[in-house]
């Protein structure tokens, strides 16, 4: 079986550099898959979970934003946060979910609920990310 | 001359401040290792992130962006990386009067200019000298992580933005080696040395962008303006250390001349002390006979 380098790196160090048979993960665009040979690419990501593809195994990791780049041997991941579940801390994704919730209940200006919304966005990804 | 006790408390007093300095100065030198470790494990994202900027910027013909366009400047942002603390020599000292040169040389009035601010000294310089402020940030760790100042950096970059601004400066002090660091003064916004040659720009014109460049530039640009941010800040981080290191090792350095010389004294008025009484038992010796 063919397989494609997967590396991910964000401001604090790399995360994940690893070889898969498939990457799956949630562009700007849509759902996107890559297989090994795929064309040159660039694209946005959205706050989604990326799913890495080995064999009968899937591996997952919470992606913060950012974009990828992908060659025919290789996709380079680059976001400012990337966490593997194991280094997900569940309750303080739980109290960030919260406290976003809360926030645009009480609605207050645009910049705010903005925020709020992209923090809550990240919050469930993460929580989505390790159950 | 000062008595034998005095002097003997000097000395002891000197000693401890001496334990203290060598102990921050080690201190100082771990702190330093670290930071070079975070940039170097930085160094990957922002050499990719430059590498995908280039490629867009070299294939892109018609691409547009308000960050890559000058225009005409009404107000300017400085971003001044500064340490929380003191002890550092004459780091922040440098950084500040840069600042305070640059703005006498080219601003007539407050409006013209704004001041953003990490680390508390440039705060409270900016305080004093009664610079206007938009954002600050204080309290960042040794170490810090690019989650410490993704929000001021992105706001700074939004500033940037809605034209609140319309160039962005960052002054920092850049780490040459652990003796030697440089104030620098570069201009973040708008983006002007994209011209960046990778190694394999071979690549570039074949690559498909999804869903066009521009979207992409949409989200790049502020990443990379803020991963620029976030450079400045570690390498800032890195020269503190190192600025402090030296300032511990030439303060341990005093303490010991400073203990040679009291030793020294000390030694001369014990033995004049001695020969004082030598002379007064040997005078009353006389004086008996």
């Amino acid at each position: 079986m063919k397989t494609l380098t997967v590396s991910v790196v964000t401001p604090d160090g790399p995360v994940l550099e690893d070889s898969y048979e498939m990457v799956s993960c949630k562009a700007e665009s849509g759902e996107l898959g890559i297989l090994p040979g795929h064309i040159p690419l660039v694209a946005p990501l959205s706050i989604n979970a990326v799913r890495l593809k080995r064999e009968n195994h899937v591996d997952k990791l919470a992606v913060n934003g950012g974009f990828m780049e992908v060659r025919p041997d290789k996709v380079t991941i680059l976001a400012q946060s990337a966490e593997k579940p194991s280094d997900i801390d569940i309750d303080r994704a739980e109290r960030a979910k919260e406290r976003a919730e809360r926030r645009l209940q009480s609605k207050q200006d645009d910049i705010d609920t903005l925020r709020a919304e992209l923090a809550l966005k990240r919050a469930i990804n993460r929580l989505r990310v390790i159950r | 001359m000062a008595s034998l006790r005095e002097i003997k408390g000097r000395i002891t007093s000197t000693q401890k401040t001496k334990k203290i300095t060598s102990a921050m100065q080690m201190v100082s030198a771990s702190k330093m290792a670290k930071a070079e470790q975070n940039t170097k494990a930085f160094e990957p994202y922002s050499k990719k992130i430059q590498e995908v900027m280039a490629h867009i910027a070299n294939s892109a013909t018609e691409t547009t962006h308000p960050m890559l366009e000058k225009r005409a400047v009404k107000r300017t942002g400085y971003m001044v990386i500064t340490a929380d603390k003191g002890l550092v020599g004459a780091y922040n000292s440098h950084i500040l009067k840069a600042l305070y040169q640059r703005i006498q040389q080219n601003h007539q009035s407050k409006d013209e200019y704004t001041v953003i601010t990490i680390g508390r000294m440039g705060y409270e310089f900016c305080k004093k000298m009664d610079l206007p402020i938009t954002q600050s940030i204080i309290g960042i760790g040794d170490q810090p992580d690019f989650a410490d100042i993704k929000e001021i950096a992105s706001e700074t970059v939004q500033l940037y933005v809605d034209e609140e601004i319309d160039e962005l400066h960052i002054i920092y002090n850049h780490y040459v080696s652990a003796i030697s660091q440089k104030v620098t003064t570069t201009q973040l916004l708008p983006i002007t040395d994209l011209g960046v040659q990778t190694t394999d720009s071979a690549f570039h014109d074949e690559y498909e962008y999804e869903p066009n460049e521009q979207q992409i530039l949409e989200v790049l640009l502020p990443q990379y303006a803020e991963s620029l941010i976030y450079g400045a800040l570690l390498d800032g981080k890195a020269s503190e250390h190192a600025a402090s290191m030296t300032a511990m090792k030439s303060a341990t350095d005093n303490a010991n001349e400073l203990i040679d010389d009291l030793t020294l004294t000390y030694n001369r008025v014990r033995q004049a002390a001695i020969t004082q009484e030598i002379t007064e038992i040997s005078g009353g010796v006389a004086a008996l006979e």
